[in-house]
Parts: C-alpha cells; structure tokens; sequence
C-alpha cells in the first residue's frame, strides 16, 4: 500500500508538471483556487475566451483529451495519465468546465458512431476547445427517465426534421455542435424508438433560451425546435437503436473519477477555525467540533475512495457503478455543509452580499447552487438505484411502461 | 500509486475468512453469548495454529514477523466473523503497548506467549465513566505496588497479564501518568466479571491491591504511550467494524432477496433498495478511511494520530448505521433472539466505545486537523 508513481507515471508527471508551470495563466491562478462549486468568476475577463486560449494551447502541445487517439486531437494516453495531469493541473482544470461535456460525453458517442471523415473534420476542433459541443438528453416531460423523451424526427428525403424541446442543456447558449437524441417511432416501446443525431447549434430553427436557476445564475438552457433540418449523415447509429448509443454517451460520464468532488468541507474547517463566536473560537465548541468531525470523515473517505478507484485504474481496471458514491454523498453533502455554516452566521446568515456576508458569501452561494448538483448527473435516488440494483444486485425498479407503445404511455398524473 | 492490499495480503485474507467461516460459525459464537464459556478457547488455539495471533510480532519474539498490512487484513475477518476471543484486547492493544515501550526482556517474556496462543493480555485504563484522560487516572503506583480499582476492562476476567495506567505524580500533567505490566495471576489482584451488552466480548472489575508490578516504558511517559497505543488499536479495531459492517449489509442484502412481501422480493421495493444503498455507502466511506489509517500505521507516518481517528470514527458510524440497518430490513425477525442481527448490533455498539467513545475521537480529530493545519 503506497501512494507512490510507477516510474513511468512519475515521468509522465514531470513532465506535466514542468509543462503546465511554464505555460499556466497564473494570472488566474488564486482566483480559480478560491471559487468553488461551478462558479468561476474571473475580474476583467471573459472566461469563456480564456478557458478557450488555455485549452487551444493544451491542444497546440499535445495536452488536449489526453485518453482520446492522436488523430482526433488527443495524446493516447492511459486513463491514469489523464488522473495525473488532473492532479498537476490542479486549479487551472476549472477553466476546462464548459468543455466537460464535449469531452467527456460527445467526443466518445462521436468517436463510438460517427464517420471516418467525420471524426477527423469535427474531433480536433473539439479537442482544442475552438468548437464547444453540448449534449441535448433532457425534456420538461423526462429528467431521470431519459427514454420518455418526445421531440420527434421525420425524415424526409434524405433529412430529417426535428421539432420539441430539450431543457436543462449546459453550455447551449455558447455551444457551436450539440448531440440529439429524438424519437422517431412512438408506436413501440419507448427505448425502441429513438435516434440519435448529431448537429449545427446555428441551425435555422434552433432557438436557445438560458434558464434562470435558483442561485441566479444561467448556466442551464432551453432548447426549441422547429422545423430543424439535420441531413441523415448526421445520424449516430442505426434508425431506433438510440438508446444504445446514449447507453456509450452516459457511460463515459463514469471515466471522469479523479477530478474530485467538491463537498465544502475544507472551505467550513478554515471557516470554523477562524470564526470567533459569543463564547469564544468556534473550533473551541464542542457542538462545532462534532458536526466538523462528522464532515471531516466523509470528506476524507470520500478522498480515499477516489484514490481507490485511481489505484484500480492504474492497474488497467474499469471504473464501475460503485463511483456513483461520489456525485451521492458530495452532493447532500454540500447542501449540509452551506446549511451549517450559514446557522454558525446567526441572523447575518441571510446576508449573502460579498461586502457583508462573511467570507465574500461564499457559503449563501453554494446554498443557492446545491440543490442543483443534487439533481444534475442523476438525483440521489437514481444514485442509490444504481448502488442497489448494478453493486449490491437487488431487483430492478418496476417499469409498468416498459413494454408499451409510447404513444399509449399516460401522460398525466393522479391516474 | 498502489492505495490497496498487495495480492499476498489478499490471500491471507482469504485463508482468514476460509479459516473462521469453518471455526468461527455464528453457533460458536452463540455459546458464548449463551454464557456456555467465557470465550472460545478452541478458535484461540486454533488462531494460534495459523499464525495470526503473532501476525505483526517480529520473529525474534516468535511471530510470524509480517507486519500491520496483515494484522489488518486478519482484523477485518474476525469482525466480519464477530470472533468471540480476547483478540483486540491481546493483540491491538497488550502486544502494541509491549511492542511500543516494552524492554527486551519484558517482550522475550510476553510476545512469544501472545503468538502461541498462551497468554491473553489486556489495557487497564478505565475508572468507570469518562473518556480517555489522564485526570481520570487515580490508580496510584507506588514502590513497585499498584492499589486502585479498573473498570472496564476488556477481557479482563480471562486475562494473564495487564497493561495498567498508574498515577505516579501529582503535578497536574500529563507526566503524572506512568505504566506498568501486571502479571494477573502473580496474586494481589481480584478479577470480577461485569455484566455487559455484548457478551461475546468479557468486560471486568480489576481491583488491585498492592499488587507487584512492573514498569513498561520510562516513569512519566505512560500517557504518550497510551496515545500512540490507542492509535494503533483505533485502525485496527476500524478494520473489526468494517469487516461487522459488511456482514451486516451483506445479511441485509441477502434477506432483502429472499423475504417476499406484497407479492415480490422486498429488496425491489425502492425504501428498501435506498437503505441498502446507504449501508454500502457508509461502509465503503469506513473502508477507504481505514486503507489511509492502515497505510499510516505500516509506514508509522506522522499522519498516523489524524489518520487514526478518522479511520475511528468512520468504522464506528459505519458499523453502528449497518448493524441497526440489518434489523431494520429483517423486520420483526430482525428483532428475535433466533437471528443473527443482534449479536453485529451488540458488537457494533459495545466496540464503539472501547477505545474511548465518538465523541473523544470527534475531539482528537479536529484537535489533531488543527495542529497540522498550524504547522
């Protein structure tokens, strides 16, 4: 038991290390250090250019998608390799945010189904951060049941037309290329008929309206369809085998162990160690300590199991279902965390202004986004299904719709 | 980076788990429960024979020299099997403090009789209620004596020998602690046995009364000893309550496929499903804890004491939450004497406290947490 490199993954850090030292935006570097949970603010720039500059000059160097092929724009590293350069890139991996799901998610569905020419014209630009993709799933009618999804696609000709509605779309409003999954036969069983696409977000047709969440922030959109035109070459994967090719897209969502969760816990020990209460420092309490202690321990576990997991992947093993953990525990976590430190603010817990609010209002921050990272990605529940059912191997859930035409499914509660 | 056990380590916990699902049935265990024994002398003896007793003593003390990897590798399968021997009480803690602060001739004395089997030891620390503290210590050593009364102590009707925090100063400080070795059966000691929750485990009144003892470590260093001992014992016993707590989710598990209700297995009921999801959870947070503690405590890194406490309270949540969870899935047969269930429940509620209670490692952890965020 060693937390030691192999010596190649040690030379593999070095020189990451000497590479990201030299050619990092430091000017960022504390910045990025400071914000947490999905909101990144830099002072006087837009991220949006400097996240790209970062990642075209990764791209430029070979640092870009580092477990994709060369000839996509990658380097063909290992997946430990690409949790080493996680590691060394350390603060500066915010800047990779918005391209999360176009690396992660649509890079591979691409790579799993679209062309040879197809591969080699759209990937690069993916890879570089010049093109900016976005995963089009969720509908007002499914969230957790992806399946129950209802833009439709009719093909005509040699297109197809596309028209409904996606929501809950991250990065739409700035994205260049989006995936699509539609349905394209309502008369069989809802997994049965769906497509997937995949297309030009400037479409005519196209409309992106950003959601204003609870926190304030947009980072969440609307997506309208109205007679969009999308040619049968981009079609991913067979007519109606859909949902296999969504099955790659979200499976590829587990590879991305490594990066870290956040959970608040070490923003609310320096919190605690700092704040003087009526009776005196509150890391003196005795209830502030029990409750830091609680967190403490699911932090680190959480931590160790990470490392686990890396360990796993250096041995060339798959991550599985059991890194579902993660998003599960952090998750609630968080909330808690927020809850707690804005109960140690007393009745100024409601300020959330940063000139007011203790610590610039992180913590009201992360209050007003938490409900968020709860649902996003799967919500509990989904998470603890897939504990139950794909780890401990209890039965399935009961799907009374699974066997029936969609168009027969009811669509109304209180039935 | 290489954070799990190596393949050997994982062998010899299979042979561990192979070994005591033979010797170790949850009838062997009952018979103690039942109060047909004090603790089962033929799963001592047989331990012995399999080299597991001596697992982390050095050879020249006649264990089998391998290390802490390993010792926690067998703790987690005599958890798993909730093992009723005198194990942590000997092996955590009487072999740890004798390996931490003992002279050569004191170890030459007493680890080759821990490895073979012959002699039980135990931790005298406790004076009835409280935490562990040195203010708490009124046990007071004087010329070679010890006069006062311990209580509880672990294993201490069946033990050979004591490892016994004595006051030896009255400054006020920590230095006022000393400890001794106590050969039990030399006389001068009265042994009574204490009714407790788990009965598997023997709990005792020490009464001591000018009893011989010897001194173990230099005069005044006692509560530095106990310190670092109770570290060591905190991963070690972590690993006995992840190994209780799988048990636990795996008995969950299991009855939770065979018990139909409402005309399918309960386990495909979603409240059910979640609360075994949250065993796993829990179960798995103790574990990874435990694999740092562990690493901590075979590399005797300066991260050990956070390590420790961590790994501590985690186990301690972890089996608490798995065991009352089981009954809970059982349902009303969770709650019969017939069932397993309660004897994890009884081991999982009487080991949260043995090396001190939640709330003490709670403390050392954000004490410890602090120190090294000042440094």
């Amino acid at each position: 038991m060693n937390f030691d490199d192999t010596p190649q993954e040690a030379a593999f850090r070095a020189e990451a290390k000497a590479w990201i030292s030299a050619n990092a935006p430091k000017q960022y570097e504390e910045e990025l250090r400071k914000s947490s949970l999905g909101r990144t603010v830099l002072k006087g720039a837009n991220i949006l250019e400097v996240a790209k500059a970062w990642q075209k000059k990764k791209a430029d160097a070979g640092w870009a998608c580092l477990h994709w092929p060369k000839e996509y724009g990658g380097r063909g590293s290992s997946p430990i390799e690409r949790v080493i350069w996680q590691q060394e890139e350390g603060p500066f991996g915010k800047l990779s945010g918005m391209f999360i799901i176009g690396h992660g998610m649509c890079g591979p569905t691409m790579m799993a189904f679209a062309g040879e020419e197809q591969k080699r014209k759209y990937l690069p630009p993916l890879a570089s951060g010049e093109k900016v993709w976005c995963q089009l799933f969720s509908e007002p009618a499914g969230g957790s049941d992806v399946a129950g999804l209802r833009t439709r696609a009719e093909k005509k000709g040699d297109d197809w037309i596309i028209n409904g509605q996606k929501i809950w779309t991250s990065g739409a409003h700035y994205s260049d290329y989006g995936i699509l999954l539609t349905r394209t036969d309502p008369n069989v069983a809802k997994h049965k008929g769906l497509t997937m696409f995949f297309l030009d977000m400037k479409s005519p047709g196209v409309e992106v309206q950003p959601i204003k969440q609870a926190s304030g922030q947009s980072d969440f959109n609307e997506v309208y369809f109205t007679d969009v035109k999308i040619p049968d070459s981009q079609r991913l994967g067979a007519v109606n085998d859909g949902w296999n090719v969504s099955l790659t897209t979200l499976m590829n969502e587990r590879m991305s162990i490594g990066a870290g969760v956040s959970t608040g816990f070490p923003e609310l020990f320096d919190f605690c160690n700092s704040l003087m209460l009526e009776d005196g420092p509150a890391i003196e309490d005795r209830s502030v300590r029990s409750r830091l202690a609680n967190y403490a321990v699911k932090a680190s576990g959480l931590r160790y199991t990470s490392m686990r997991a890396i360990s796993a992947l250096s041995k060339g093993e798959r991550p599985g279902p059991e890194n579902s953990i993660g998003k599960l525990v952090a998750g609630s976590m968080v909330q808690e965390v927020a809850m707690y430190a804005l109960d140690l603010q007393g009745a100024a817990g409601v300020l959330s202004g940063p000139e007011d609010a203790e610590v610039a209002g992180k913590f009201q921050a992360m209050l007003l986004r938490a409900p968020g990272t709860r649902v996003e990605g799967g919500t509990d529940e989904i998470m603890r299904n897939i504990i139950a059912e794909r780890v401990l191997g209890l039965p399935g859930d009961i799907r009374v719709d699974k066997d029936v035409p969609f168009n027969k499914i009811p669509t109304k509660g209180r039935a | 980076m290489n954070f799990d056990f190596s393949d050997e380590q994982k062998q010899m916990r299979d042979e561990a788990r192979k070994f005591l699902a033979e010797k170790c049935p949850p009838k062997a265990v009952r018979e103690v429960l039942d109060g047909k024994a004090p603790y089962d002398k033929a799963l001592w003896q047989g331990l012995a024979g399999m080299g597991f007793l001596g697992v982390a003593i050095p050879e020249a003390f006649g264990g089998a020299g391998a290390g802490h990897l390993e010792l926690c590798v067998i703790a987690e399968e005599m958890g798993r099997a909730n093992a009723p021997v005198p194990f942590s009480s000997t092996v955590y803690l009487a072999a740890e403090a004798l390996l931490l602060a003992g002279s050569d001739a004191q170890k030459q004395k007493w680890l080759p009789k821990i490895a073979s089997g012959e002699a039980i030891g135990t931790l005298a620390l406790f004076e009835g209620k409280g935490n562990p503290s040195p203010r708490a210590i009124k046990l007071q050593a004087s010329g070679g004596t010890l006069n006062g009364v311990k209580k509880p102590v672990p294993d201490g009707a069946i033990a050979d020998f004591a490892v016994v925090a004595a006051r030896t100063g009255s400054t006020g400080r920590d230095s006022d602690i000393s400890l001794f070795l106590v050969d039990l059966k030399a006389g001068g000691v009265e042994a009574k046995s204490l009714t407790n929750v788990d009965p598997t485990r023997g709990q005792a009144e020490l009464t001591f009364k000018n009893a011989k003892a010897e001194p173990l470590g230099a005069a005044g260093d006692g509560w530095s000893i106990l310190t670092q001992v109770l570290d060591r014992a905190a991963v070690l016993l972590a690993f006995e309550q992840v190994g209780g707590s799988d048990r636990a989710l795996e008995m969950g598990r299991d009855y939770a496929l065979d018990r139909i209700a409402f005309g399918r297995p309960i386990g495909s009921f979603q409240a059910v499903k979640h609360i075994l999801a949250d065993m796993y959870v829990s179960a798995t947070l103790a574990r990874s804890n435990c694999y740092y503690g562990a690493w901590a405590l075979s590399t005797n890194a300066s991260e050990l004491p956070e390590a420790a406490a961590a790994a501590r309270i985690s186990a301690t949540q972890a089996f608490q939450h798995c065991s009352k969870n089981n009954i809970q899935v059982h349902g009303g047969m969770g709650f019969t004497w017939e069932f397993d269930c309660h004897m994890y429940y009884r081991r999982a509620n009487t080991t949260a406290l043995t090396l001190g209670s939640l709330s003490y490692w709670e403390d050392q952890l954000i004490d410890r947490m602090r120190k090294k965020n000042a440094a």
